[in-house]
């Protein structure tokens, strides 16, 4: 065998050990999933073996699916649908089965099967652990972990999980895994009952061998008559309301959005009212369905693969190289400096935090002080860790210091004087390679280089608040900004464990020229006499995080007030007044400017808000009555945002679909079901994109007018992904 | 098409739904066979012309499961020929049983009927037939389904009624019940249960509350503020169907929502020929009735689109009714629907209801359909008409008029 090495010791124990040649980890594939069955077969038929312990050579167990392998399988699918929709059902599920099949087969072969998990177990690799009638697992292995992650793609798990797991443990404890995707350590597994021991290491192989001698009978629980569902299957006066539970809590948080956590519910519901082999039947066809729809195809390219990729360079121009980055400057010890200079030092990069006393740079210093300390109070990591990373970061008002950095990031105030100084005094110690990186937010890049006595190394680096749980970094070239300056740039970002996207200097960049058509809508609709909880509902119902309006109350609307007189300041005549112009002049006015004094948009009690009760005075001509169906008000926050990005890709904002699409979800929340902005136009397909667009032009404004390229698009039957993805690079 | 005339209604005392009610110590079998067997004597009814026994129940399980009609008819002594099939519409199932009654004698296929029917709260609890309303994604996530109770909370919020106008509701709902029990007002139809021994167990409506004031009301927490806000957060289920409301009011509690009880009742329905035949006097006509689906989440707001489905059926208009009886499900179901049709609080639920002497689910609306043949005849007026909310989004309703 390929993938699996074989070892029959004298007691007749099959010792199996998963190693996949020529990769890093271990996945279920055609070729590992074959032998899959040859081993179960081999198991069952060999009177010479008693049993087997499945363990890997490798540091994790198992990775899961092939998810590029399986994304292959599915196109072929798709296409038949169009043909003969129950036919390629049918072919399908036939196909997804073969995974439920194979387990099964491994469970009911009659021989005792222990798994003897030495590490990272997640998706089909957890499940195929669960599928072994005896479950063994290292408790002194730091990176031994499982978890079921497919709900966060948009799948579910479809090798047992969703059956195996809640009779293992019950609906309650499982849904945390089934449906967060929230990952268990040994200790905690094993206590909620999925593994027979949690052992030392070094014990772990003979334990699961002796499991495998003394229970030559081992059946599964759910094989055996008396077995009853845990906490109470759904016809049960207990497990009766954990599913009416289970359905409300689900569809609370997702609205309905993601078919995949609806789908999972189902299949416990379903499951748990029928013996194992029928479950897993359901299971698969739960599974089918949601391939079938765009959902899970979109967040499985974003939301993985596409990720995966930017994470790993993707965006580099042709003709880079990938560096490392070993020391950043941060100059400006702010909330956002801070925040860059806590993340780097994570990352294990030194680094340089300057501001212009010493006080603000111990201030800022301090942050990393404060969050390294409720990390080792919280046991996810050491005192000795924390001290290592904070000892990192050397806060400092003197910039000769900066000599040998690879990259600054300067973020200090959005004032160009300053940024020029600063800019200057760096550009005098830093070497002739480091790049010059400003975060920010409203001046171009290409006015900000012009201080410098080197723009090809001058390059916009922009960081999203609160920097260390924002996943996106925006990095913006300046007219003069190199190649070279922007992979640099990509290998801080990634180092930093960040997804990098490349756009061009324009106002607003990319994410918060998009996110602003996203709260303009907001006024728009105030202004006309929606009501604000019609609006802010929608906005979630849309799969938004929050509200418009309750998204203008956390970026601040004195904020917003400052950025609309800036902009009033540089388009002058050309620039056009929105109807939120009034409402931000009042709010500003009347001091409520967010959730930073406690009142904006809405009221803030403690922990509670609420929507201002005076807000019905921004409605022009009253409260509509009827008020508009909720479906119109989704869409045209949504279309608003959408349009805006694909308003990027017609003026060569942005380049690549993936980028787009990562950069609305990571940036500004773009719901991620749709798989992001772009993806949400090419799902509904640019012909009826534009055909409703223009309706809602027609009835609510010029900010839904598709630019020509989208036009374009209608006519040819063309998508973003088919019209701009880049050729394939093979991911390093 | 034949005329559906009432020749009697019968309905038991109705029990405090809990271990401590009298009515929990007998059988759901003898609280139903007792109505029949009065329906028989008070008659001198051949019950060898009886066709059919049609009864609601909504938890046809245990006790009262089995086709619960049937097993009545047997156990009463009625002919063998006189059949009995149960049925469930929720909360409405006692009207609908009448009316399905009523359907077949107007349909010609049956000449002599009696609708009715049975809950016994306090040993099958609400919920005991399971179902897959609450639990099935494909009904409860799919179609955001939540409790009653939130349901009745998102009427009050959405059509603007406050915790005190549901109090003060509620507080008259108890009222007029002990007024209706001092004056003597619903003796014709009471039939006191009697225990294995034949001893009376129980007389009167016991979970009347008399002494109910705004104050005492104000000390109760609402009911379903956790349920709707905390664990689950069923609230935030409805919202997404209700979106333009920011937040679900929580105004219910135990004092102005329905009591749960036990009960029975039984209407007998027939053809005017069979009833002169058997020597019976017709009490009242049944007009015209109607059932009607509406909004699954809000639920329970089906009373004023069904009303008025009847209305018209019948060729009426809201003011031609003398007098209206909503099942107090909730006091925010009467408030909707008074405010939804403009009928004054002095046309409605005259005697008091649910609020006051509880709503035991399956017989509810047969015996709030016998209230009101007695208060037309009280009172001296003409005409009636009965409804009831009903779960997963129904209303049914009923209009008699004297003979």
């Amino acid at each position: 065998m390929k993938n699996f090495k074989l070892d029959k010791d004298a007691d007749g124990v099959l010792l199996v050990t998963f190693d996949m040649p020529g990769r890093s980890m271990n996945v279920l594939n055609v070729s590992s999933m074959g032998e899959i069955a040859e081993l179960t077969d081999m198991i069952k038929t060999d009177e010479s073996i008693k049993g087997a312990v499945i363990t890997s050579g490798k540091k994790a167990f198992c990775a899961g699916a092939d998810l590029e392998e399986m994304g292959g399988n599915l196109a072929g699918a798709r296409e038949q649908m169009a043909k003969d929709p129950e036919g390629a059902k049918k072919a399908l599920f036939e196909n997804v089965y073969k995974l439920n099949q194979l387990f099964r087969d491994l469970e009911t072969c009659g021989k005792p099967v222990a798994a003897a998990l030495n590490g990272l177990a997640l998706g089909g690799g957890f499940e195929f652990v669960m599928a072994c009638t005896g479950r063994f697992v290292a408790n002194d292995n730091k990176t031994a972990k499982v978890g079921l992650p497919e709900a966060l793609i948009g799948l579910l798990p479809g090798a047992g999980g969703t059956q195996r797991l809640p009779r293992l443990v019950g609906l309650m404890a499982a849904s945390g895994v089934l449906l967060q995707g929230k990952q268990l350590k040994p200790a905690e597994a094993q206590a909620m009952g999925i593994f027979h021991a949690a052992v030392p290491a070094d014990e772990l192989i003979a334990t699961a061998k002796k499991w495998v001698l003394d229970n030559p009978k081992a059946k599964q629980p759910w094989d055996m008559d008396r077995f009853k569902f845990p906490g109470g299957a759904p016809y049960t006066a207990q497990g009766y309301q954990m599913f009416a539970g289970a359905n409300a809590m689900v569809r609370k948080e997702s609205f309905g959005n993601y078919p995949a956590m609806r789908n999972i519910v189902a299949c416990v519901y379903e499951g748990s009212q029928v013996p194992m082999d029928a479950a897993l039947r359901i299971e698969s066809r739960y599974f089918c369905d949601l391939m079938l729809r765009p959902e899970s195809g979109n967040m499985v390219r974003s939301l993985f693969l596409s990720k995966q990729a930017l994470e790993k360079g993707e965006a580099r121009p042709e003709g880079q190289e990938k560096g490392e980055v070993k020391k950043v400057g941060v100059i400006g010890a702010g909330f956002m400096g801070a925040g860059v200079a806590y993340v780097s030092a994570m990352a294990g990069l030194d680094v340089v935090l300057i501001d212009r006393d010493q006080e603000g740079a111990d201030k800022g210093k301090q942050f990393t002080i404060d969050e390294q300390t409720k990390r080792v109070k919280r046991k996810k990591s050491t005192q000795e860790k924390a001290d290592a990373i904070i000892n990192r970061i050397e806060a400092t008002t003197d910039y000769s210091k900066l000599k040998d950095v690879d990259l600054i990031v300067e973020a200090v105030f959005e004032n160009s004087e300053l940024k020029a100084k600063i800019t200057k005094m760096a550009e005098e110690v830093i070497g002739d390679k480091a790049i010059f990186g400003s975060n920010t937010s409203t001046i171009p890049i290409t006015d900000l280089a012009t201080a410098s006595s080197r723009p090809e190394n001058f390059i916009g680096i922009h960081f999203f608040s609160p920097v260390h749980k924002m996943m996106l970094v925006e990095i913006i070239k300046g007219e003069k900004t190199s190649d070279y300056a922007i992979s640099r740039a990509i290998d801080f970002v990634s180092k930093i464990r960040k997804v990098p996207i490349v756009v061009e200097d324009t106002r607003g960049f990319y994410a918060n020229r998009c996110v602003m058509r996203y709260i303009q809508e907001g006024y728009n609709m105030l202004s006309e006499g929606v009501k604000p909880a019609l609006i802010e509902n929608a906005g979630k119902m849309a799969g938004m995080p929050v509200g418009p309006l309750s998204l203008q109350d956390e970026v601040a609307i004195d904020l917003a007030y400052k950025v609309m007189q800036q902009t009033k300041h540089d388009l002058g005549s050309q620039y056009v007044e929105g109807k939120g112009d009034v409402i931000i002049d009042k709010m500003y006015s009347s001091e409520r400017y967010g959730r930073k004094n406690g009142k904006g948009f809405y009221v803030y009690e403690g922990r509670e808000k609420h929507l201002w009760p005076e807000l019905g005075q921004f409605a022009v001509n009253g409260l509509q009555d009827p008020q508009p169906n909720v479906s119109d008000i989704k869409d045209r926050l949504m279309y608003a945002q959408a349009i805006e990005a694909a308003r990027c890709f017609d003026e060569s904002i942005i380049h690549d679909p993936r980028e787009a699409d990562l950069g609305s979800i990571f940036g500004w929340g773009f719901a991620p079901f749709t798989g992001g902005a772009i993806s949400f136009i090419d799902t509904i397909g640019a012909k009826r994109f534009v055909a409703r667009a223009d309706e809602l032009l027609e009835a609510y404004g010029p900010q839904f007018e598709v630019p020509k390229l989208l036009r374009e698009m209608a006519k040819s039957g063309e998508t973003f992904y088919g019209k701009f993805s880049r050729p394939q690079k093979k991911a390093a | 098409m034949a005329d559906a005339y009432i020749f009697d209604a019968v309905r038991s005392p109705r029990g405090k739904g809990k271990k401590n009610g009298s009515l929990h110590e007998i059988t759901a079998l003898s609280l139903l066979t007792q109505q029949l067997e009065a329906v028989r004597d008070r008659n001198d009814l051949d019950t060898s012309k009886i066709d059919d026994i049609i009864m609601g129940c909504v938890s046809p399980v245990a006790g009262q499961g089995a086709d619960i009609a049937r097993t009545a008819s047997i156990t009463a002594g009625y002919a063998e020929t006189a059949a009995g099939v149960t049925i469930n519409r929720f909360c409405a199932s006692g009207l609908e049983a009448v009316n399905m009654a009523a359907s077949k004698v107007m349909a010609g296929m049956a000449d002599m009927t009696i609708g009715g029917g049975i809950e016994h709260m306090s040993r099958v609890p609400m919920g005991s037939d399971g179902g897959a309303m609450g639990v099935d994604p494909m009904i409860a996530f799919d179609h955001a389904v939540v409790p009653q109770g939130i349901s009745a909370d998102l009427i009050a919020t959405k059509y603007g009624f406050s915790r005190d106008d549901c109090d003060a509701y509620a507080v008259e709902s108890q009222k007029r019940a002990k007024k209706a029990w001092d004056e003597g007002r619903f003796k014709k139809s009471i039939v006191p249960v009697k225990d294995q021994l034949g001893v009376t167990i129980l007389a009167h409506d016991e979970h009347m509350r008399p002494q109910t004031d705004m104050q005492s009301l104000g000390s109760l927490n609402p009911a379903f503020e956790s349920l709707g806000k905390v664990m689950p957060g069923m609230d935030y289920v409805a919202l997404q169907k209700y979106p333009e409301l920011e937040e679900i009011k929580h105004v219910h509690h135990a004092g102005n929502s329905s009591g749960i009880v036990d009960g029975a009742a039984a209407v007998l329905i027939g053809t005017k020929e069979m009833g002169e035949a058997l020597g019976l006097k017709a009490r009242a006509r049944i007009k015209a009735f109607a059932e009607i689906g509406s909004e699954p989440t809000i639920m329970l707001t089906g009373p004023e689109f069904v009303a008025a489905k009847a209305l018209k059926r019948a060729g009426m208009e809201v003011n031609d009714i003398d007098i209206y009886e909503l099942n107090e499900a909730f006091a925010s179901v009467v408030l909707r629907f008074m405010q939804a049709h403009n009928i004054e609080h002095d046309k409605i639920n005259v005697n008091g209801g649910a609020i006051a002497m509880g709503h035991p689910l399956g017989a509810t609306g047969a015996m709030i359909l016998g209230t009101m043949v007695d208060e037309l005849e009280r009172s001296d007026k003409e005409t009636s008409l009965i409804t009831l909310c009903v779960g997963g989004g129904m209303g049914s309703a009923t209009i008699i008029e004297r003979v």
